[in-house]
Parts: structure tokens; sequence; C-alpha cells
């Protein structure tokens, strides 16, 4: 395969863009047109919180002459899978965004699923490209060089709304790429200087999928579901807080529109998070904002936190239901059928109450006073307590009481005294995530992650336990409207025996988990941020 | 990966417009294709505008001391690279003696290519020496032009009875006729008996016309500059009759 030498833009293209062909002034070599020009359409794709990316994968849809393919690269740009996906045998052409079980299995599929896991692909940015080849030869007239001359244009993206998007359109752009044939390495470098020598080319410091962003003026990676805000000690708690539910609300917006689209599931996951973050802020916040804010916003967002809870429920379920059927010892997957039918009913169901609730003008209502409030907070802030030591005051009182929950608790203490637990540990963590720009990185990774620890253990005794809960829940309610055959409620009583044996599983740790994060070196690295 | 030959003891024949053309049209139906120009009067490689030079000579790449791919050019046409000719490759059978195994060295050398190819096209110098044990060893094919005279038809004897008594690889044969004119009398008498006596005649035949002759001025495949012309169907006929053969 043949791979790019080096890379130019033509810099004046733009007020010249009929003569956008690049010339060299040199005897020894010429430039020869090869092929007719042609068109192609290029649709970059990622995740909306850019997985590919941040793998340094770049996935390109290719579409020009009837065919259309997928083209994953790597860093260095060069090809790691490609897969044709035109219509063929009369089946559909796949609609972006689209989920990965949509695409045609193969090595591509394979190579993407890990990296992509539940997210849909969904165009980053599109561009409409001329390509042009054309040949450096020497004087013997033989080709030493491609020279592909690409004139992109980019179009907008469309669809759900990205974070960072600017709908407008950019000046086309005419890059040129130097591409070396067989044995021809060294003429086609002095092809490739003395076009860099050439008044007007310049070398292309981007990539087109870099070019094609920079155009539609996207910045990659702008998305992220943490908590992104930069905080000083010195400044106002008031200004702080406000900055930080500003910023979790930005992540409620910017997840708004897949959850209604219902794009994948993990929009809902994040717009969740963001909600129970912003309960978790504005429970720590009612002595340093107003009392009358704090009560009214804590209701709203407990509103919006239980109508997200239906449709999030079945979409745990749902995605664990592929490896539950895998766990079955006595069942078969097949049996497990019927009752995968019924959640995707179910959740249907809970999915258009849900996109009801946030069209609602209860929520619309919210969106809007809610940034006029904390516009005004940031504005007016009050000027004490300063951040750094109301901080550390929060997150030591709910370590405090962490360590004294968890102590509580002993082999014969009740379910609930674990779920209050995990709630606690919630709160903490949020405390840390919310502040986190306050603290040394390292410090507060080695934090989070024992508290991590704790949380995934209390996580799957809590999670277990609902769902044995709600398997019983289902099973009755698919009985009473006959949709279920008797060997899938066994297979469901399976399902809940082996979630039974994971709950089990999860208290028997608990002891040493908690044991760990409550020893003197785990306090001490919470201490140690409160000190900070 | 497949090895054709276009082979002949004698000169002049049509072997290098055979290679060249067979090559190109392997190559245009998608075959990653490798012509190794091996006769120093690098006609193959004047032809796709590839200087006939080799560093290091002949010597180095039959000794190894520079791997064969790092001598292959790619040609101006998708698929089809190029193992120029040098002029060394005149001592070639004197490289060839000084090697452990001499005749099977140009086999060896081919061996790392086999992923990278489907078929590797050698254009022979005419001679019946130690390199021409070589070719026999690495082919699985003999392409062999064959002017319609009675001299040609005696050569074509004498290849037969040489492969015959060969005894290593015996590649098949396939002669075809080469630069045939139908305005001679022998041509159009040797024409119509020879493959009657010999089942190793293509029913394809190259014709002596102009058209082929003007490829040294074009300096590309008549098949690429004039792919419906006379001369390019006649060597499609044969390149399919060729494809038969090796793939029977």
């Amino acid at each position: 395969m043949l791979s790019v030498l080096r890379e130019f833009v033509l810099v004046d293209d733009a007020q010249e863009p009929g003569n956008n062909l690049p010339q060299i002034d040199d005897p020894r070599f010429g430039i020869a047109a090869a092929r007719k020009s042609r068109t192609i359409r290029r649709t970059w794709l990622d995740t909306f919180d850019w997985r590919l990316f941040r793998a340094g994968l770049t996935l390109e849809l290719l579409a020009g002459r009837g065919t259309t393919e997928l083209v994953l690269t790597g860093r260095d740009g060069a090809v790691v899978a490609t897969e044709a996906v035109s219509a063929v045998n009369g089946s559909r052409p796949i609609r972006w965004p689209s989920r990965l079980d949509h695409l045609p299995a193969g090595p591509l599929r394979e190579r993407l699923a890990p990296v992509v896991g539940v997210r849909a692909l969904l165009p980053v940015t599109k561009a409409t490209s001329v390509l042009t080849e054309l040949r450096a030869v020497n004087a013997d007239e033989k080709t030493i060089a491609v020279l592909a001359v690409e004139r992109m244009s980019v179009t907008q993206p469309h669809g759900v709304h990205q974070h960072g998007v600017h709908q407008h359109g950019a000046q086309p752009r005419t890059r040129v790429a130097v591409i070396p044939l067989r044995g021809y390495q060294a003429q086609a470098s002095k092809v490739a200087d003395l076009l860099e020598r050439t008044p007007g080319v310049a070398p292309a410091t981007q990539s087109p999928f870099e070019a094609a962003l920079a155009g539609a003026d996207r910045k990659p990676g702008a998305y992220t579901g943490k908590v992104n805000v930069l905080l000083t000690g010195t400044m106002p708690a008031a200004l702080a807080l406000a900055t930080v539910l500003g910023s979790l609300f930005d992540t409620v917006e910017a997840n708004l529109a897949g959850t209604i689209a219902d794009i994948d599931t993990e929009f809902l996951h994040d717009l969740r998070v963001a909600v129970r973050r912003t309960r978790s802020v504005l429970k720590t916040a009612k002595t340093v904002l107003p009392a009358a804010i704090v009560g009214k916003y804590r209701a709203e967002f407990k509103w919006l936190g239980e109508v997200t809870t239906p449709t999030r429920d079945h979409d745990v379920y749902l995605l664990d239901l592929p490896s539950m059927a895998t766990r079955l010892l006595a069942a078969t997957g097949q049996e497990l059928e019927p009752f995968g039918q019924y959640l995707e009913r179910q959740r249907a169901s809970a999915y258009r109450q849900l996109a009801r609730d946030l069209r609602s003008a209860r929520f619309t209502s919210l969106s809007s006073r809610w940034r006029r409030d904390l516009d005004q907070i940031a504005s007016t802030p009050a000027k004490r307590p300063l951040t750094s030591p109301f901080a550390a005051r929060r997150i030591a009182r709910a370590h405090r009481l962490v360590l004294e929950s968890g102590a509580a608790i002993q082999a014969t203490s009740p379910p609930r005294a674990l779920h209050d637990l995990r709630k606690l540990c919630k709160e903490l963590r949020y405390l840390l995530e919310v502040f986190a720009s306050l603290h040394d990185p390292a410090q507060q990774w080695r934090a989070v992650n024992e508290l991590k620890a704790l949380q995934d253990c209390l996580g799957e005794f809590q999670d277990t336990d609902i769902q044995i809960a709600e398997l019983r829940a289902f099973a009755t309610a698919m009985m009473a409207d006959r949709s279920a055959p008797a060997t899938t409620l066994l297979a469901m009583g399976e399902i809940a025996a082996s979630l039974a044996a994971r709950q089990a599983k999860a208290r028997a740790e608990f002891a040493g988990r908690f044991a760990a994060f409550a020893s003197p070196r785990g306090q001490a690295r919470i201490s140690a941020l409160t000190r900070a | 990966m497949k090895v054709i030959a276009a082979y002949n003891i004698k000169g002049g024949v049509g072997k290098t417009a055979t290679a060249v053309n067979i090559a190109y049209l392997a190559a245009s139906e998608g075959y990653r294709v490798l012509l190794w120009d091996l006769d120093p009067q690098a006609a193959a490689s004047f032809l796709f505008r590839v200087r006939p030079k080799v560093k290091g000579g002949g010597k180095a790449l039959i000794a190894g001391k520079r791997p064969v791919d790092d001598a292959i050019k790619a040609t101006d046409f998708d698929n089809l690279d190029l193992l120029p000719a040098d002029f060394t490759y005149r001592n070639l059978d004197l490289h060839l003696d000084g090697e452990r195994k001499p005749a099977t060295r140009l086999r060896s050398l081919l061996t790392p290519l086999r992923r990278e190819y489907d078929l590797v096209m050698l254009d022979c110098p005419p001679s019946i020496s130690l390199l021409s044990e070589n070719v026999l060893h690495a082919a699985d094919l003999l392409l062999v032009p064959l002017i319609p005279t009675t001299l040609s038809v005696r050569t074509l004897d004498q290849l037969t009875e040489f492969v015959a008594g060969f005894g290593g690889n015996q590649p098949k044969i396939l002669a075809f006729f080469s630069m045939l004119d139908r305005r001679k009398h022998l041509h159009r008498q040797i024409v119509d008996e020879l493959p009657a006596t010999r089942d190793d005649v293509a029913s394809a035949a190259i014709p002596a016309l102009s058209a082929i002759e003007r490829m040294s001025l074009q300096r590309a495949p008549i098949t690429a500059v004039a792919p419906r012309s006379r001369a390019a169907n006649c060597y499609r006929e044969l390149w399919t009759e060729a494809m038969k053969s090796i793939i029977a």
C-alpha cells in the first residue's frame, strides 16, 4: 500500500479557486495529469463523548462512485480496518447515528467494540472532497510520485446538538499529498522539497479530519461527563458552587437531545449522573446559597431524577441481559427471550413518558429559571465562606459520616444499612469530584480510587438487591398478562439465584473493602485533601 | 504465486513484448505482478521508463547482499512492479555459479516475494545456460515465442528435449506463434502443420504488427496504450491461454 510522504496545503487557493493545482519549477521534474477528478463525501464518526478520538482512532465513512466504505485509522494515519457498507442483497443502508450492532460483522466492528461499547456512532463532521490525481514525473517521464490533490469543503454537522458546534460553513482548502511510488522515495522527496519552496504552498499541519473539525469549528474531546470546572481556594464558595452547578447543567443540556432522540443509553446515564451530582451539591450548599433557592431546586431536581429512573432501570436490565443469558446453567438463552421482549415493551413505554417529561413545560421552566438564578448568584455571591475551607469542612464531614456509618455495620446488619452507607459514599465522592480542581491530582486520584473500590462493592450489593426485587415484580406482571411461558419464568428464577449469589459475594467482601478504606492509610488519603 | 518465463533460446523473437504485455494484462485484472527484466539489454526496463540499474549489480542481488525487495520499482501501472535489468546481468551465470546451490538460486530469491505477488513474469535473455536452468527451476510455465520458420521449430524441439531431460522442476511449455506474417507461404504452412504434431502450441498468435514495434517509441505496453487494437486482442487471447495453463 502506498503511503503519504508529505502533505501540503495551498494557502492562496481561497482567492484563486480555479488555479489550485501545484506547479514545480525544475527541469528535472514535471507534473502530468493522471486520472479524472472524482468527488467523494466524507463523514467522520465518533461517539458523543469522543471515545475513538481519545483512543487515537479515526473512523471515516467514504462515499463515492456507488461505493460506501468505513475506514478506521490509527494515530499514525495507517489503516487499521476497512469495511464496505454499501447496501447489498437489498439490505438497508446504515442510518447514522448507529449502534455498533448495526454495522456489518467483521474485523472493523471487532476493533471498535471495546472502545465504543454501548455508545452509538454519530457524525462528527462532514465534508465533500474533489480528488484530482496528478503524477510527478522525472526526466524520463517516469512517474515517481502520485500527487493526490484534494479540495475539501466542510459541510455542517447536523443531527443531534453537540457541544462546541457553531453552525457556519468554512472555506474550501486544497491539500496536496505526495505519495512516492515504490523505489522512488528519494526523487519524490526532492519533489516534496520543491513543492515546499513554491510560493503559496505550506506544509499541512493538520490531518484531513483535524482540518474538517477546525472548518466546522469543533473541538475534539470537548464533551466529557466529568465535572470540568477550575475553582480556586480563595474564591467565594457561593461563586464556586454556582460555577459547578452551571457546569453540571451544561452536562444535562448536552445530553438532553440524545436522550430524547434515544440515540444510546449513555445519554440518559450521563444526564442522570449530572442530576444526582446537582442534588448532592444542593444538599451541601444549603448554608452558602439562599435557602429558598436550595429548597425549590432540590425538589425540582428530585423530580427530574425520578422521571428518568424507570427508563434507566430497564436499560440496566437490557444491557445486562446478554451476559445474564450466557451464565445460565439449566435454562437456555432462548427461553429468556420473552423476558427480553417484555423488558423492551416496558422500556418503550417508560421512554415515551420520559421524553414527554423532558419536553414538558415544567422542565423548560426549570431550565430557564435555573440558569437565571445561577447567573444571579454568580454575579453577587456572598463573600464568605471561601471555597477552600468550605470544601475541606464538607469533605471532612462527609468522610466522618462514611466512617461512622460503615463502622456500625455488622454481619447481622440489614441491607438498609449498606444502602444508607452507599448514599453517604456517593455524597463524599461527588464532593471530591466537584472540588477536584483544588486538590493535588495524584492525591485526589488515590483518594477517589479507594473510595471507588468500596462503592463498587456497595453498588453490587444494592443493585443486585433491587434487581432481585424487580425480577419478582416483572415475573408477577408477566404472569398476570400471560406473556411468559413457564420456561421463561424458570430462566428468570435462575437469574434471580445468580443475582442472589452475586449479592452474597458482595456482602462477604464488604468488611475487607471497608477495612481498607477506613485504615489509617486510607483515612490519611482523604485527610490529606482536607488539609491542603 | 505463479511464475511465468518468456523464454526462448533464440533472440529477437518477441520475448520482451510478450513479457511486458502479459504482465500488464495480469496486473490490469487485479493480480499483483512483478516483472523481472533478466536481460542485460534492458528492453523491458526501457519500455517502462525505469533506469536499468540495480545497486550493487547482479552480483549483490544473486549473493543476497541486497534484498530483491529493495531493488523493485513501481511502474506507472497499478499492481505492476518491475525488478529492473542491470548491465552486469551479462555475468549472471558467473555470479550464479559462485552460489552454493547455483541452479535453484533464482527460485530462492523469489521465495520471500510469495506473499506480495500473485504472478512473477521473467523476461529472459536468449541463451541456454545456468541462468536457463534457474528459470526452469523457478517457472511454472515457459511462454515460448516462435517465429514460424524451420529453424525456430528446430529450436523449440531442442528446448522441449532440454526440459524433458531436466532433473528438477519441469515447467509446462506453451509455445505460440510470434511475428506471424500470413503473407509468407512458410509462415502459413508452419502455422497450419505444427499444431497437429504438438499439443503445446497455443491457438493464440501474435502477428507482426508495426503497432507492437512502436511500443519502443511510446514506452508502454500496447495493451495499455491501445487496449482495443488487434495486437492487444491477440495478447489478451494469449494471456487467457497462459492463465488456463498455469491454473490447470
